[in-house]
């Protein structure tokens, strides 16, 4: 086991270094699908076989590939002549760091750590389906809700707007 | 090091990660790829979480990744959105730029 | 108590009654303003007869009084009264009798002038006045009336108050009196300090008893002198102002500016008798202990006597001869009350009143039929114009200069002399009293013999400086002369001014049997005691005889035997000694010497004042100012630059801290989220310390 999640933390994590960091944005794009990848493995790792496929449907085939579309609508294809890097940068680093730092924190000082493994637990999709209608209905309704919404008004905002100056 | 701690860490790393790049980089998309980053590495929180909690058949967990990944996905089609109407308008996508709501 | 002591206060209320209803009254009813001050004065005599024929009944020593409060302080009652004595009686009796009839001959005297009833409530104000010091029981009582007198004699004197020289002479008069006024004030406030009050007689608790008498006397002062010969000496300088004694005596001839009646009534019958009566009143507080004062009182009237006649020797002014006169006479009466006591100088005061006011009336009426003529180089041979005129000045005449046995002025200017050779100090006021009897009889018959002797200098008719005087004198000009033309010769006045002269010549012939030697009713009356023809009386009565005779003699050498015939010839006096009579015309230049010392003294004292006022308290006031405005200026000063200032760099401090602030808005959403992030590490790290267990 730790071996298989040694590498996968490793992949995941030099993809998710690469993403933030190349110049070219396509190269961004690309890395942050392997990134999503690396992550439905460890979800595959973790036994949520569910999510891991929902993660690889929904983020690699969709959120990636709408980022890709963004990129190419916005010609950020071509390399930017500029830094990459935003005005005050160093103060980003900064933050990320302390963040990192408290979090890591946390976890050290978590008693959670203690307690003992459980065993894997089998879930099955018809567990999930039944959870999520009876259960989670109303969750699932408002996401229904928050999908539609979603979609109108992203339509709406990259619409062209006419005659209207 | 239990196994917990791996994935807390992991989800903590690339949480970190994703943040760096949302602070640092000049590019609206890129900072929209840190966030989604984020939201990842919250996502494996949970499912760490749900894995080695005390009641897994509870569900709890990936039910509330399901329904993050849904809105996730939400959130990100709007924000492309957004950046490409910003881009219709101001011809750019450094954020740098954007500055307009300033007092 | 009998009615006519209870309502004695009528007597000076009814002139001043009269007076106040002659104020409100319009210019033009001069016969009412003149009725009502001769009916109020009728009335005032009639009750004076009435208060004398019972002070008569009472006897000598009788006295009644009528005391009543008047206000409180503290808890004390300050009181004020009349009295009833022989004193009173006869004072009463004269002033109301003299004045009746000087307000009868005011009536043809001021005839023509368009003040006529201002002069009548002058009048009336000044006799009731007068009647009020009669009648007082109280220094503080007579007081006030004795500055009422001298209000309304500042009034008259300057009733022709558009003449510069009346307004002069009756401010100068004014403030002469007052001199000696504030003098009788320190008297009265120590007296009231001494013996607690002011009452004059208060059934042996008034301040001439007894009682306070001898607490008086056995007080001294720091310097050995008695209190009540202090207090004596004060009252005395109050008399000195008010009586014209040497050195106070200089307002009297002046005073001649006024009106004939005024000066008639004023300053030879009553207000200047006010000064004699005041020492009689107070007689029992002189005359206590060793008399000092006494002595003072002596002296000056005898010094006052000689130095007046011998002034009057060398005037020309018919008026101011007569007002030398007055003051020589009021010495002879303060050296009679002096050497010989009351009963000798008020006998001398009461024929003084008749004879002097004639002469005085007598001179009014040769100044109007000469039309306001009033030199007596310009005038002459009046006796076959104004006959009636001639024969009653020449009877006054005679009764001034003491003519033997028929006029009452021998009688009692020989009382006087009398008293004087029997005075244990000194001989020397009887030899001046000699002295000056022969300058009057001298000086009245150069008088008699300028006026009424001879061929008239008066030129009427040609432009002289008589008419130009005529323009002066009483402000109406020789044109509105209410004749048609100016005659050529003097004229006689008309009866309303010929009747009082009759009638007072009358009365200066009788009253002297009332108090000869052989029947001394005056005096006894009085409370004085008289031999009878003793060989010391006939030998004086003999002695002033032939003294009346050389004065005489010596004036009709002089004068009447070959009488001036043009005014501008110089007096024979002045031919013979013209140092002596400049001296004596320019009245020993004493008003150039108070000129010169006193009044240039008031001069800078009140120009010291003034600079004082000016610079030092004025400058403090300035400088209070001063500082008020700099106060003020430094306040703006503080709140422009300092408050303001502050204010507004504070303001810029705000904004600019604000506009500091405000880049943290610079619409920079990753910046935003940097921040954001700061804040979500400091949470988390609150929320796990927070939930740390302890």
């Amino acid at each position: 086991m730790n071996i298989i999640f040694a590498i996968i933390a490793a992949v995941t994590i030099a993809a998710g270094v690469a993403a933030m960091s190349l110049r070219n944005l396509v190269h961004c794009a690309l890395a942050v699908a392997v990134a999503f990848a690396g992550l439905a493995a460890a979800y595959l790792q973790l036994g949520a076989q569910f999510v891991g496929f929902t993660q690889v449907l929904v983020y690699v085939g969709a959120v990636a590939i709408l980022i890709v579309f963004a990129i190419l609508l916005t010609r950020g294809a071509e390399p930017p002549q500029q830094s990459v890097l935003s005005s005050g940068w160093l103060t980003g680093i900064f933050v990320a760091v302390v963040v990192l730092g408290v979090l890591v924190y946390a976890i050290a000082k978590s008693s959670v750590l203690q307690s003992p493994v459980p065993p894997q637990p089998e879930v099955t999709v018809h567990q999930i389906g039944e959870a999520l209608m009876n259960k989670f209905v109303l969750p699932l309704e408002v996401v229904g809700l928050l999908l539609t919404a979603a979609l109108i008004g992203a339509v709406i905002i990259a619409m062209k707007e006419e005659g209207k100056k | 090091m239990s196994p917990l701690a791996g994935y807390l860490i992991l989800s903590a790393f690339l949480f970190a990660i994703g943040l760096a790049g949302a602070l640092t980089r000049r590019n609206a998309i890129i900072v929209l790829i840190g966030i989604e980053l984020m939201l990842n590495a919250a996502n494996l929180n949970f499912i760490a979480f749900w894995r080695f909690s005390e009641h897994p058949e509870a569900l709890t967990g990936i039910l509330f990744v399901i329904f993050s990944i849904g809105v996730a996905a939400a959130e990100a089609a709007v924000g492309l959105a957004l950046i490409i109407a910003i881009y219709r308008h101001y011809k750019t996508t450094n954020v740098d730029e954007m500055n307009s709501l300033k007092g | 108590m009998p009615w006519i002591v209870k309502n004695l206060w009528l007597i000076p209320a009814l002139p001043m009654l009269a007076a106040g209803l002659s104020a409100l009254a319009p210019r033009r009813y001069k016969k009412f303003s003149a009725s009502l001050a001769i009916g109020s004065m009728i009335i005032g005599f009639l009750l004076s007869l009435c208060a004398f024929a019972h002070a008569v009944g009472q006897g000598e020593g009788g006295r009644q009084v009528c005391n009543f409060n008047w206000f409180q302080f503290g808890d004390q009652w300050l009181q004020l009264g009349w009295v009833l004595d022989p004193l009173t009686a006869v004072m009463l009796v004269m002033v109301t009798f003299v004045g009746t009839l000087i307000f009868v001959y005011s009536t043809g005297y001021m005839a023509h002038d368009e003040n006529f009833t201002r002069f009548f409530t002058f009048l009336s104000l000044f006799a009731g006045a007068m009647l009020g010091v009669v009648i007082a029981n109280s220094l503080l009582a007579l007081f006030i009336c004795w500055e009422l007198v001298g209000l309304t004699s500042y009034l008259l004197i300057g009733f022709w108050y558009h003449k510069p020289s009346a307004a002069a002479a009756a401010k100068k008069a004014f403030i002469t009196t007052r001199i000696g006024d504030v003098a009788l004030l320190l008297g009265m406030v120590w007296l009231y300090s001494q013996s607690g009050t002011l009452l004059f007689y208060n059934n042996g608790a008034g301040c001439l008893e007894q009682t306070s008498l001898t607490a008086l006397v056995a007080h001294t002062t720091s310097f050995g002198m008695a209190v009540s010969t202090g207090i004596g000496l004060l009252i005395f300088a109050g008399a000195v102002g008010k009586s014209g004694q040497v050195p106070l005596h200089v307002w009297l001839p002046d005073a001649m500016e006024g009106p004939t009646p005024v000066s008639a009534l004023i300053h030879a019958a009553t207000m200047v008798a006010a000064g004699v009566f005041l020492v009689a009143r107070v007689y029992p507080l002189m005359s206590a202990g060793s008399g000092h004062s006494l002595h003072v009182v002596t002296w000056v009237g005898a010094i006052t006597a000689i130095f007046a006649a011998s002034i009057a020797l060398a005037q020309n002014d018919i008026k101011r001869i007569l007002a030398y006169s007055t003051v020589s006479q009021l010495g002879y009466m303060m050296m009679g009350l002096g050497v010989g006591g009351v009963a000798v100088g008020m006998f001398h005061l009461i024929t003084h009143a008749f004879f002097k006011a004639l002469l005085f009336m007598g001179a009014g009426s040769v100044i109007h039929g000469c039309h306001d003529e009033q030199d007596i180089c310009r005038m002459g041979g009046l006796r076959k114009y104004m006959p009636i005129t001639f024969a009653t000045y020449a009877v006054g005449t005679l009764a001034l200069c003491g003519f033997p046995l028929i006029v009452s002025g021998f009688w009692s200017k020989d009382e006087i002399l009398h008293a004087a050779r029997g005075w244990p100090i000194s001989q020397v006021p009887f030899w001046l009293g000699v002295v000056g009897a022969l300058f009057t009889a001298f000086y009245m018959t150069r008088q008699v013999f300028y006026v009424f002797f001879g061929d008239t200098r008066l030129h009427l008719g040609k432009t002289t400086a008589s008419e130009q005087r005529t323009v002066d004198h009483a402000g109406v000009t020789a044109k509105e002369h209410p004749h048609d033309e100016l005659p050529g010769h003097p004229h006689e006045s008309p009866a309303s001014m010929t009747m009082p002269l009759v009638v007072l010549a009358v009365c200066s012939i009788l009253l002297g049997f009332i108090g000869t030697p052989k029947w001394p009713w005056f005096q006894k009356f009085l409370g004085a005691e008289v031999e009878g023809f003793t060989q010391d009386v006939v030998l004086l009565m003999v002695t002033s005889s032939i003294v009346v005779f050389i004065g005489m003699g010596l004036g009709w050498w002089f004068y009447g035997r070959k009488p001036m015939e043009q005014s501008e010839e110089p007096d024979p006096l002045e031919v013979l000694r013209p140092d002596i009579f400049s001296l004596l015309r320019h009245k020993y230049y004493v008003d150039e010497i108070y000129e010169r010392s006193v009044i240039a003294f008031n001069a800078w004292f009140a120009r010291a004042c003034d600079w004082l006022d000016f610079w030092v308290w004025n400058g403090v006031v300035q400088l209070v100012s001063y500082f008020v405005v700099g106060i003020s200026w430094a306040d703006r000063f503080f709140d422009e630059f300092v408050v303001n200032l502050g204010f507004d760099e504070g303001c810029k401090g705000v904004s600019a801290g604000g506009r500091i602030l405000s880049r943290l808005q610079n619409g920079r959403v990753q910046n935003y989220l940097r921040v954001i992030g700061i804040g979500l590490a400091v949470l988390a790290l609150l929320m796990i310390w927070g939930c740390r267990p302890s």
